[in-house]
């Protein structure tokens, strides 16, 4: 003690700073319960309003019944906008899965730095065009110029393909298609990116080709974040509506009949592919159109928007859930 | 051992007779293979020759007129100071510089008389000829037998495949801690288990070199020596290049050694008993016996 001189003074201006710092640290919090108090009051609101709804309609009739219409006479069932979003889901599922998945092995395995460093950005403003203007474009140009092939189909090859209508699923699923597309390169490209170069070389070392490396080694490695991309894109597809509403109409497609065969039932494959030339309104666009009509505050058409958008939210509560597990089964298999 | 006549005057009427195609996508077995001396020191046959080799990075010259000789189933150890040029010019023998943009080699390197950089020499081709062992085990996180089979199923060998795996990871050693297991992953193997995979992974497709880049640097002790009884085993049957910084290790299992030194220069090569006991250089000689490096 006595060799060790005057200590020094290091109190430093600790009252302020020990003020300053609760306080950064009470906004930044507060931050935080913001966020999750809304996602609670949201959760909470769909659920009561949809119980509410569930007293009038039974969840049996909302989830079996054929029609859904909100304007009297009323039946509230989900099936057919279910099968409007299943069917703009698996078109759009459908274009965007292979062809972002092959952009992203092109972007990272193939591109060279000066190529991916332009093309990267201009597929993420493809992300970033309001989704108005995909519909817009959809119902203006795209569907106009399918009935051009077709009608060129039909005459080169005497087949008889029907004529889309104004609106109808088919372009729907295009643009969606199209929306989604950068969605699946950009994590996809970002989880091959991050697959060690040693695998590549191994690979490399015992004569395979780059094709061989890239799908072979590369994809397998990185296949957790590539199917972490194909769950987010699908969630979005489920989800979009403006795009949905100009191009696909607010007409809900007809439940195609079932048949059966050897007591086993089954759609035709041929109508469930007629359905794309109509009007496919999905759960979204059924919601937008109930909330825009002239339908009164406590009336169950209104309820009914709670119970619709409970069921989404189930969804893609469950998409989300199978992404994470997903994720974490496969993460850090090569480290 | 009695190699002073390798390396000298043979090789030049075989060089010319050897050349075989490297540009076939498939290519056999050398059809001069079983004229070869098998499995002894007193075959003097060279399988790799460079003349004049310049390795540039960019603006960087890596490698300097390496001129080098290494002959058929034997190891031959290059050692040297980190950043010397010793992988790179392991890596020059199987193309795998053709990875790096801004890598450029000048000058001849000859597999079997046939200059690898020859315009018609297809990489993938020669790759699978000239087999590699990286310096971190790098297996692919796929079963323990999907990482043999890989090699096997890309060059379309998948003939008899259940037992060429098995052969394969006998000679690696590893066949009997994984029989019971292939069909695990091979990220469960310890670090030396892994790097015998990557071993047997190599040997599978039945190449006639095997570069090693530093093959037991990541590895415990056991494991290492392990790895090294191994590559004893494998030059019996395979050419084995092996890049080292530990000298021990080349002294230990080399039967040529050549030291490359800072500036990526090629100071000496000659018979590794001759290089630990009698080096002619005097800088060989510092950094042997540990003076510098």
């Amino acid at each position: 003690m006595s060799n060790e001189g005057q200590t020094p003074d290091l109190t430093g201006d600790r009252g302020f700073r020990t003020v300053r710092e609760s306080t950064y640290r009470y906004a930044l919090a507060g931050c935080a319960v913001l966020s999750v108090l809304t996602t609670v009051s949201i959760i909470a609101v769909l659920v009561l309003d949809a119980a509410d709804f569930f007293s009038v309609v039974p969840i049996a009739e909302f989830l079996t019944a054929t029609e859904f219409s909100a304007s009297e006479p009323t039946t509230f069932g989900v099936l057919p906008l279910a099968l409007g979003t299943m069917l703009i889901t698996i078109g759009a599922a459908v274009i965007a899965l292979p062809v972002g998945l092959l952009t992203a092995i092109y972007l990272s395995e193939y591109a060279t730095e000066r190529t991916r460093s332009v093309l990267k950005p201009m597929l993420e403003v493809l992300a970033g065009v309001p989704t108005v203007v995909y519909g817009y474009f959809a119902i203006v140009y795209i569907t106009p110029a399918l009935n051009v092939v077709i009608g060129w189909l039909n005459g080169a090859l005497g087949l008889g393909f029907p004529n889309l209508g104004l609106f109808n699923g088919l372009s729907a699923s295009l643009v969606v298609g199209i929306m989604i597309i950068p969605m699946v390169s950009s994590i996809s490209e970002d989880a091959m990116s991050s697959v060690p170069d040693s695998l590549r070389q191994a690979g490399y070392g015992l004569g395979a080709t780059k094709f061989n490396v890239s799908l072979r080694i590369v994809v397998p490695a990185a296949i957790s974040g590539i199917a972490s991309s194909f769950i987010l894109a699908i969630s979005r597809a489920i989800g979009e509506t403006m795009a949905v509403v100009l191009a696909a109409g607010s007409q809900p497609p007809d439940i195609p009949a079932v048949q059966s065969a050897f007591g086993i039932p089954y759609v035709a494959p041929g109508d469930l592919i007629g359905l794309y030339t109509e009007s496919s309104a999905t759960m979204t666009v059924a919601m937008i159109n109930i909330a825009s009509g002239d339908i009164s505050g406590g009336s169950t058409a209104y309820k009914s928007l709670f119970a619709i958008g409970l069921t989404l939210f189930v969804i893609t509560l469950a998409m989300n859930v199978v992404s994470d597990v997903v994720a974490s089964r496969y993460r850090e298999e090569y480290e | 051992m009695t190699t002073e006549d390798m390396a000298t005057e043979t090789e030049a009427q075989h060089d010319e007779a050897e050349e075989e195609s490297l540009i076939s996508t498939d290519p056999g077995k050398g059809g001069l293979d079983e004229n070869a001396e098998r499995g002894g020191v007193t075959s003097g046959k060279t399988v790799i020759r460079s003349r004049d080799l310049d390795v540039f990075y960019g603006e960087t010259q890596a490698l300097q007129h390496i001129d080098l000789e290494i002959p058929e189933n034997q190891v031959t150890a290059m050692i040297g100071p980190s950043g010397c040029g010793k992988s790179t010019f392991l890596r020059c023998i199987n193309r795998m510089n053709d990875l790096i943009d801004i890598a450029r080699v000048e000058g001849e390197l000859t597999f079997k008389g046939k200059n690898v950089y020859d315009d018609d020499v297809d990489p993938v081709a020669l790759r699978r000829r000239i087999g590699m062992v990286f310096q971190h085990p790098n297996p692919f996180p796929k079963s323990i037998y999907d990482n043999v089979a890989y090699g096997l199923r890309t060059q379309d060998k998948t003939e008899n495949m259940d037992e060429v795996i098995e052969e394969s990871l006998k000679k690696a050693a590893l066949w009997d801690e994984v029989k019971d297991r292939l069909d695990e992953s091979a990220l469960d193997l310890s670090g030396g288990q892994q790097q015998r995979l990557c071993i047997a992974r190599a040997i599978a497709v039945d190449p006639e070199v095997v570069l090693m880049d530093e093959p037991a640097s990541a590895l415990d002790p056991i494991a290492t020596s392990q790895i090294e009884d191994l590559i004893e085993e494998l030059s019996e049957e395979y050419t084995v290049v092996i890049v080292t910084h530990n000298m021990q290790q080349a002294a230990r299992i080399s039967d040529k050694t050549a030291v490359f030194l800072t500036g990526g220069e090629l100071v000496e090569f000659d018979d590794t008993d001759k290089i630990f006991e009698n080096p002619e250089s005097q800088r060989v000689e510092d950094y042997i016996t540990g003076k510098f490096g």
